[in-house]
């Protein structure tokens, strides 16, 4: 059974967790002081030697993103921060942000220094506004202590509601005042980011992941982990379980034993899909609960770790709604850069409301996969790919569901035997 | 409306966040809204001369983002997350309820002002779902009955607050101004963390 370890959540349940006060009684500031005291080569070092990896998505060594960035060019630096935490099923940042703000200020410290940068932007979505007070108090009150201001500096910049900006190109556009719409890459951020200057995007968790890192080693942080994913994470659990939250383990542990600590799937019920990491990353069944929740483990079992927003959908609940909810959620928030993406997300749910209603045939699921071959690779950015991974491994595992649709002439499900309040006369 | 030039003032200091103006645009708009209720044609122009940009260049960027709004919503803008988990789990029937209640579709504001109603996208807090927002504030955990109660409770000059969120729910040109970037002091309010979020960490401290 592998133990939860809290490293990031440790002070989450002190009441004033998010204050500076409270940040400090627990070593706040002391690993920024640490590294600033250290040749920036050497934190780079450091960050590689940890081994982490990227808690956005993609799971690239952060050490190695950091080194990317070309050094005695004269140039100005950026260090963003990517805050926009909008795939749906993903909750990790948001609470991280809202129990100890603190930490990200104290990493992006530390990962200014290292990639020589004076300014770090903070890209957090618009819909959190006791968030953003959190985050702009945070960072007014390690101004006013003399924390931040002395060389480096960390600006809060509010989103407005558009999913793509999380997208890490889409995000610099967006940050430089226009529409969030992704690059053509190369040149990549490294080289051509913010300002078209050298710039270093990572997601909160992966810099907020630091200062831990500093203070205790690279080797602390290598002994957890499996071989080639370090360290611990936070894995959200959602959806029908008995205990939904946020659980930190080590990288590697199961599904079987999260729902297992969080008392299982919802009383009476059993598991009947799931997604590793949010709505991006192709469906599990219950053929999946020993897959290790790594970047390797679940790519070998054909889907992505991505952001490990673990929603857990039982047997009351009808797969071709989930995924034509969540192929509305794609059409609508493409950006409309790229025709496959644009056009392909609208056909895909032309084409799922009609198998929905039962007025679809068999031959729309062929169509359906041959448009997502369509839609895959063929555009600026991964949200056209992340829109067909529901619709091809729903297809996969449950297409009997989609032909019960057209032989029943509509859903066979009742929604209301899905609700959490089923039962309760509501 | 008109902008006073204290608010000019607060313009110029956004602005001057950003090593380059153009990047001010989107917390601009923000402000805006904070002062009008929404994007009017007037903030738009302003901008535009603060930025040395043209009109249509600002619109163009306001019109990409969803929480840039057109015309005038209510004091209190509602949004009930219909993403597929909270769909599934009760946000589609909270959604349905609350335009019967409301007699209001989406996007849609009640004849008082005092409520508007949208159907969002995923909040990032799942492991509270069902989710309504108020002025993007965090109502967790929601049912058909406690959303009616809630739009109820606005309607009548007095909602109720949010679950992780300030004391008391602030309204909608409030709230704007905080996406703005302006500190309105609230920040020390309210749950470091519901139920969920720390379920994880105590269980660690029982030794899972």
């Amino acid at each position: 059974m592998t133990k939860l370890a809290p490293v990031l959540s440790a002070h989450w349940d002190e009441k004033d967790s998010f204050t500076l006060e409270a940040y400090k009684r627990h070593g706040g500031y002391k690993a920024s002081e640490k590294a600033l005291a250290m040749d920036p080569d050497a934190v780079i070092q450091l960050v590689k030697d940890s081994g982490l990896r990227g808690r956005g998505g993609a799971g690239f060594p952060t050490g190695m993103k950091w080194g990317f960035i070309p050094q005695g060019d004269n140039k100005d630096h950026y260090l963003v921060v990517n805050a926009d935490e909008s795939e749906p099923g993903t909750c990790k940042d948001t609470p991280l942000l809202m129990a100890n703000p603190h930490v990200l200020i104290e990493g992006c410290i530390i990962a200014c220094h290292a990639i020589r940068a004076k300014h770090a932007f903070i890209y957090i979505r618009g819909e959190v506004t006791h968030v953003v007070r959190r985050v702009n108090q945070a960072i007014a009150d390690a101004y006013a202590a003399g924390i931040l201001g002395n060389g480096i500096d960390v600006v809060l910049h509010i989103g407005a509601g558009a999913y793509i900006c999380g997208e890490e190109t889409a995000l610099l556009d967006s940050l430089e005042g226009f529409r969030g719409q992704p690059r053509l890459r190369p040149p990549f951020p490294a080289i051509a980011g913010l300002y078209a200057r050298p710039t270093v995007v990572n997601n909160v968790e992966s810099i907020a992941s630091v200062p831990a890192i500093v203070m205790n080693g690279a080797e602390w942080y290598q002994s957890m982990g499996t071989e080639k994913s370090k360290g611990t994470t936070l894995y959200s659990l959602s959806g029908h379980v008995v205990n939904p939250g946020q659980f930190e383990a080590p990288l590697g542990i199961t599904l079987r034993e999260i729902l297992e600590l969080a008392g299982g799937v919802r009383k009476g019920h059993k598991l009947k899909f799931w997604t590793p990491g949010g709505s991006s990353t192709p469906l599990f069944t219950d053929e999946h609960l020993d897959v290790p929740l790594d970047y390797e483990g679940v790519a070998a079992a054909g889907s992505m770790l991505g952001t490990k927003a673990l929603q857990i959908f039982d047997e009351t609940t009808c797969v071709v709604r989930a995924v034509l909810r969540w192929t509305e959620f794609y059409k609508h928030e493409s950006c409309g850069k790229c025709t496959p993406c644009r056009e392909g997300t609208w056909w895909l749910v032309q084409i799922l409301r009609d198998l929905e209603a039962g007025k679809g045939t068999e031959a729309d699921l062929t169509k359906l996969l041959d448009l997502c071959d369509n839609i895959m690779g063929r555009s600026f950015c991964a949200l056209g790919d992340g829109a067909t991974s529901p619709i091809t491994s729903s297809i996969k595992y449950f297409r009997d569901e989609y032909i019960a649709h057209l032989t029943n002439g509509g859903c066979p499900f009742d929604p209301v035997a899905s609700t959490l309040f089923v039962g309760a006369g509501a | 409306m008109a902008f006073s030039p204290e608010d000019l003032k607060i313009m110029e200091s956004i602005i001057g966040r950003y090593p380059r103006p153009r990047s001010a645009i989107m917390p601009l708009l923000h402000f805006v809204q904070s002062k009008a209720g929404y994007v009017t044609n007037e903030g738009i122009e302003l901008i535009a001369k603060q930025l040395e940009l043209e009109a249509a260049e600002v619109t163009a960027v306001s019109t990409f983002y969803t929480q840039y709004k057109p015309s005038a919503i209510g004091e209190y803008h509602v949004g009930v997350c219909t993403n597929t988990l909270c769909a599934v789990m009760g946000g589609d029937a909270i959604f349905a309820s609350l335009k019967d209640h409301l007699g209001i579709e989406n996007d849609g504001v009640t004849e008082d002002g005092k409520v508007s109603l949208e159907h969002i996208e995923c909040n990032a807090a799942c492991d509270y779902a069902p989710v309504v927002m108020a002025n993007w504030e965090f109502y967790d955990n929601q049912t058909v009955e406690s959303a009616k109660e809630l739009v109820d409770s606005m309607r009548a000059g007095n909602p109720k607050p949010p679950t992780r969120g300030p004391n008391k729910l602030v309204t909608w040109k409030e709230a704007s101004a905080v996406l703005a970037g302006l500190n309105d002091g609230l920040a020390h309010e309210g749950v470091q963390a519901g139920q969920p979020t720390l379920l994880g960490l105590k269980l660690s401290k029982e030794g899972k």
